[in-house]
């Protein structure tokens, strides 16, 4: 008699449930459907439990006895195994297309999976309200992830917070209110994100990645900005109804790249500006390392928001007149508030100043001016690059809120 | 007047049934079929309501077969199994005992503790009895069975009461204990039975499992809809392939009624249910 043709596979002594069933199951998807595989085995229950594994995967089998007198079984390759991958959803792949571009739109089925992923059809749909790619994508949320990823740093040891200094009690007074007003814009710049993170489908797991890290950033500014806020045995100071009135448009904008254009083009840019201004003029070295390295990380979020805004006014270049009402809409919710607080305005005064006399004073008052026509220019020059004319983006920055943020 | 609905009862012995009923229910009314389930915490009443005309059909465990058929019999009526599961064809249980066990044959089990599923098991307590009957063990006479009595009524539905057993071997609580093959290998799978530590001494003959019971005098057409439709159900069907898996198959088949002669037999010996389909173990709880 000609031997036999069919593959046999030998599972020697080890058992279905040590690990035998993957051997079977590799050896079974190398044949066809309809197709055998003769499996010998040797230990105590193979057969019995070879009978139980095919019956549950709908796998014919029978046993026969083989030239030598061992038993053997002689499986058929039933036709139900890849019929779990039929019409199975493509996901793209992991790095993106040839541009390294997500794809357009992503759909509720791919859910969690990871990008490139191959996912059975029937998957459960999630719902992400931000699904298409030009609503939320930006070309490099993948190098700003990477660099936000390498910057962070500890606050408990990338601050001196042992470092020697004394300040008399108006300027520390003054610190701890410029820290009060800080940490409410960060609880914005934390929490605004935050409200879109969840609802940006993984498929654009840059912008996922970023933003998470981004919420990191923020909510290690809380921590710095409440540490040097009480490092003297303070509680924080005053919040005004202005400053938060401010806050809350934009913790109630619904649209993820309004959002991001109010927060981070507009607000965070002028913050690195505050920052800046803090990191040259604080009186003390604590909140001078504190402002160098939030602004440093203010700096990439401000990036990412203008990357986000410059991608999609390329693709849809109407999108500029949404920008526009936003800023407009903005100032007239906030026309009757009072803008910047005078208490926040006098700290950062007292703050260049140094101290409380008139010469002094004035040297402070010109910094706090010159800080607020560099934020203006600045929030001039990035309109500019979103596309806004000259005259069109003076207008729109002298709209914005007096509150900075 | 509208077209009547198929009615149908299954008994809900893990939350999961709800999930696979109103699955498949969506799947009949989608294809057509105006269908509805009625939930039972038990077979028994499952299929007294077989004969009183609150149910066309019934998805019924072996034992439940076997008492339907019993009662319809009894009064001169029918009832038919019209489907089944693929995996429901050709079950075989086990009698296992520790690996460093004395015991190497049944005949070795007289006057040892046999751990065995719920009262009303057929795969780990009556068809299990049966065979032991077969090699001369009469259960208390000749050793003493533990059972495992977890959720009665459902028939050993419930892998509960084989866990419990196969725990207790494992504890040194009893000498042997009783289960149906796949639960082996899943046990052995998840550790409840380490590999290595069990020994298989005798497997049962081949029964079969569930199947769906027509109701006497079941309105034949709808019944015919409902089996084509299982049939048409596909396992590379998306829609359909989450239910079949909750419910263990691959694909339906044609009822058939040539495995239960080993469960028959165990009924009559234990005097689980009368010819007429009476409940007759006094310790019988659903």
């Amino acid at each position: 008699m000609a031997p036999s043709s069919t593959p046999t596979i030998d599972i020697e002594s080890l058992g279905l449930d040590q690990g035998a069933l993957l051997l079977i199951r590799r050896a079974l998807a190398e044949r066809p459907v309809g197709g055998e595989l003769q499996v010998r085995g040797r230990s105590p229950d193979w057969q019995m439990h070879l009978e139980a594994w095919c019956r549950s995967q709908g796998h014919p089998l029978r046993f026969e006895t083989a030239v030598d007198g061992i038993a053997q079984a002689r499986i058929t390759r039933g036709p139900h195994a890849e019929g779990r991958w039929r019409d199975a959803q493509a996901t793209g792949t992991a790095h993106g297309d040839i541009n390294g571009m997500p794809a357009e739109d992503a759909a509720s089925g791919w859910g969690l999976a990871a990008r490139g992923a191959t996912v059975e059809a029937g998957s459960p749909d999630f719902f992400f309200a931000l699904h298409r790619r030009h609503e939320l994508w930006a070309a490099t949320a993948g190098e700003l992830y990477r660099q936000a990823a390498a910057a962070q740093w500890d606050p408990g040891t990338a601050i001196d917070w042992d470092a020697v200094f004394e300040l008399p009690p108006p300027i520390e007074a003054a610190v701890v209110q410029v820290m009060t007003y800080l940490i409410e814009n960060e609880n914005a710049a934390l929490l605004v994100p935050a409200r879109h993170l969840g609802q940006i489908h993984p498929h654009y797991r840059e912008v996922l990645q970023l933003l998470a890290l981004q919420c990191g950033d923020e909510a290690r500014h809380v921590e710095v900005f409440t540490r040097r806020a009480t490092l003297r045995g303070h509680e924080p100071a005053l919040s005004t109804a202005g400053g938060q009135a401010s806050l809350r448009t934009l913790f109630d904008a619904p649209d993820f790249s309004v959002a991001t254009f109010l927060l981070a083009v507009l607000g965070e840019g002028s913050f690195v500006n505050l920052l800046n201004f803090l990191q040259a003029n604080a009186p003390d070295p604590v909140t001078r390392q504190i402002a160098r390295l939030t602004a440093r990380d203010e700096a990439r979020h401000v990036a990412f928001g203008m990357a986000h805004l410059e991608y999609r006014l390329s693709v849809q270049p109407d999108y500029q007149a949404k920008l526009r009402n936003a800023i407009e809409v903005r100032y007239d919710a906030l026309a009757h508030t009072a803008g910047l607080n005078e208490e926040v305005f006098d700290a950062l005064v007292l703050l260049a100043a140094g101290e409380l006399s008139p010469e002094a004073i004035a040297r402070g008052h010109a910094a706090v001016q010159q800080l607020q026509r560099d934020m203006a220019a600045g929030r001039r020059a990035r309109l500019a690059r979103l596309g806004f004319e000259r005259d069109e983006a003076k207008r729109l920055s002298d709209l914005h809120t007096r509150n900075f943020m | 007047m509208s077209e009547p609905t198929l009615i149908m009862g299954a008994v809900a012995y893990a939350p999961k049934v709800v999930t696979i009923w109103e699955g498949f229910k969506a799947f009949f009314v989608k294809n057509g079929l105006p269908f509805d389930y009625v939930l039972y915490s038990n077979y028994e009443k499952q299929v007294e309501a077989q004969f009183d005309d609150t149910l066309h059909l019934a998805w019924n465990s072996p034992l439940a077969w076997v008492r339907a058929d019993r009662i319809a019999r009894s009064r001169g009526q029918q009832v038919k199994a019209v489907a089944m599961r693929d995996t429901d064809c050709d079950l075989r249980s086990a009698i296992v005992v520790r690996a460093d066990s004395p015991v190497q044959t049944l005949a070795e089990l007289r006057d040892k503790t046999v751990g065995m599923g719920a009262l009303d098991s057929p795969q780990a307590t009556l068809i299990p009895l049966d065979h032991l009957r077969s090699a001369g063990l009469v259960k208390q006479r000749d050793f003493q069975l533990r059972y495992f009595d977890v959720l009665g009524g459902k028939h050993g539905d419930h892998i509960g009461g084989e866990r419990d057993a196969a725990v207790a071997l494992m504890a040194g609580e009893v000498d042997a204990c009783c289960l149906i093959d796949g639960n082996h290998l899943a046990f052995g799978l998840d550790g409840t039975l380490p590999s290595g530590s069990t020994r298989v001494i005798a497997r049962t003959g081949a029964y079969d499992h569930c199947n769906f019971t027509t109701s006497p005098g079941a309105p034949a057409d709808l019944i015919e809809r409902f089996v084509a439709l299982l049939m048409a159900m596909r396992w590379d069907d998306p829609q359909v392939r989450p239910l079949l898996e909750l419910e263990g198959l691959r694909e339906w088949r044609a009822g058939r009624t040539s495995g239960y002669a080993l469960l028959e037999r165990a009924v009559d010996d234990e005097n689980f249910y009368s010819r007429d389909g009476a409940i007759l173990n006094p310790d019988y709880r659903y």
